[in-house]
């Protein structure tokens, strides 16, 4: 959802935006922006259509709707495929929407994209933030750039994951509150930009450094 | 077409290695291809040739001399092989594995025991299968 958005977002700024779903077992983010009957183009490779400004990639073009049961060296495997034949021309910014946590989409994103910064995103309960908590740790010894760390859907006051952010030493980005309205503009990009939820991310973006191009992305 | 982004792959592997290795001239170059990234080979040679033309003298004269391999997947639940050609695939199906092979677990499942949980053993990728200089 976040990263769908942030898309849209960067994409609305002015910016050249590409979005590749790397949630090769749960793709959504084309759900997300309502992207359904474009493809790619063949040339020399394959060039992402552009949606809503935005070059646009899942596997969903080869998979369709069907399941895709992957074992890890096949997710990466098909990543070092896509990655290698997908022409992507010049971009400000390619945001790639992760599977949850760090297994081989993430290793591999580490290992294999250079210049890669991470924004992680976590929610208010304990559990949550347990489980976060590794992935930061472990990016953080890595050496991985950590753009910050985004709790959303929060629903009450609580400073319990900023302090555990301060704790572990990495930049928290700000909160994105609950948003009832939110799974209504699901499938409509226009709607969607319209949401709080959207634009409680504006602000995020606004106010991070990383997200002024020069500084790569 | 995706031949062009591996034709450049195999170039500039092979310039590279003749590099480590010393050679101010390959003469040739042996290239496996596997069934499953269905390659279409005029296309292929097409695109080597230009992509050589356009390189430092070190590849511009070698031959490149083309072999492809039969793709055979092996079923991790009942560990029976079989041949990737066998599978019964319509034409996008084919299509679509072509770009990203993996896809095949997407559409192919085992004749026997109906898993898709399968490995390739053979025929998945293109590589160098040896360089000849001096
Ligand atoms: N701030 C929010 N308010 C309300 N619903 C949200 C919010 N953030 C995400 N959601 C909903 O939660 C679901 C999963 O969100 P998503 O970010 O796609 O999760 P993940 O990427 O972890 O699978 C989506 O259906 C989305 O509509
Ligand atoms: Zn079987």
């Amino acid at each position: 959802m976040i990263a769908s958005t942030l898309a849209l977002i960067l994409s609305d700024l002015g910016y050249r935006v590409g979005l590749l779903d790397l949630d090769f077992c749960g793709p959504s983010t084309h759900a997300i922006l309502g992207i359904d009957g474009v493809y790619p183009e063949e040339d020399k490779g394959i060039v992402p259509p552009q949606v809503h400004g935005i070059k646009f990639l899942t596997i969903v073009y080869y998979a369709g709707d069907n399941p895709s049961p992957l074992r890890g060296i096949d997710i990466s495997n098909a990543m070092i495929e896509l990655l290698a034949i997908t022409r992507w021309g010049s971009l400000d910014f390619l945001i790639i929407d992760m599977p949850p946590g760090i297994g081989d989409a993430t290793l591999d994103t580490v290992r294999l994209i250079k210049g890669v910064e991470f924004l992680v995103i976590t929610t208010p309960p304990k559990v949550a933030m347990e489980t976060v908590g590794k992935t930061l740790r472990i990016l953080k010894e890595m050496g991985v750039p950590i753009i910050g760390v985004i709790e959303n859907m929060k629903m009450a006051e609580s400073s319990y994951v900023r302090e555990q952010i301060r704790k572990i030493d990495v930049p928290f980005g700000g909160e994105i509150a609950f948003d009832r309205e939110l799974e209504d503009s699901v499938g409509d990009a226009v709607r969607l930009l319209e949401t709080d939820f959207a634009q409680n991310l504006k602000q995020i973006v606004l106010s991070t450094p990383a997200f002024k191009p020069q500084d790569g992305g | 077409m995706h031949e062009w982004v591996l034709a450049e792959g195999v170039i500039s592997t092979a310039l590279e290695v003749a590099e480590r290795e010393g050679l101010s001239e390959t003469t040739a170059i042996k290239i496996k291809m596997g069934e499953l990234q269905q390659i279409d080979l005029e296309i292929f040679e097409l695109a080597l040739r230009e992509i050589r033309q356009s390189q430092t003298p070190m590849v511009t004269n070698a031959t490149a001399e083309l072999e492809k391999e039969a793709a055979v997947l092996k079923y991790r639940v009942c560990e029976r092989e079989w041949a990737f050609g066998d599978a019964p695939l319509a034409d996008e199906e084919r299509e679509t594995i072509h770009f990203v092979p993996e896809i095949a677990h997407t559409y192919i499942t085992c004749p026997g025991c109906k898993s898709p949980d399968f490995q390739f053993v053979k025929g998945r990728g293109v590589w160098i299968d040896s360089i000849v200089g001096r």
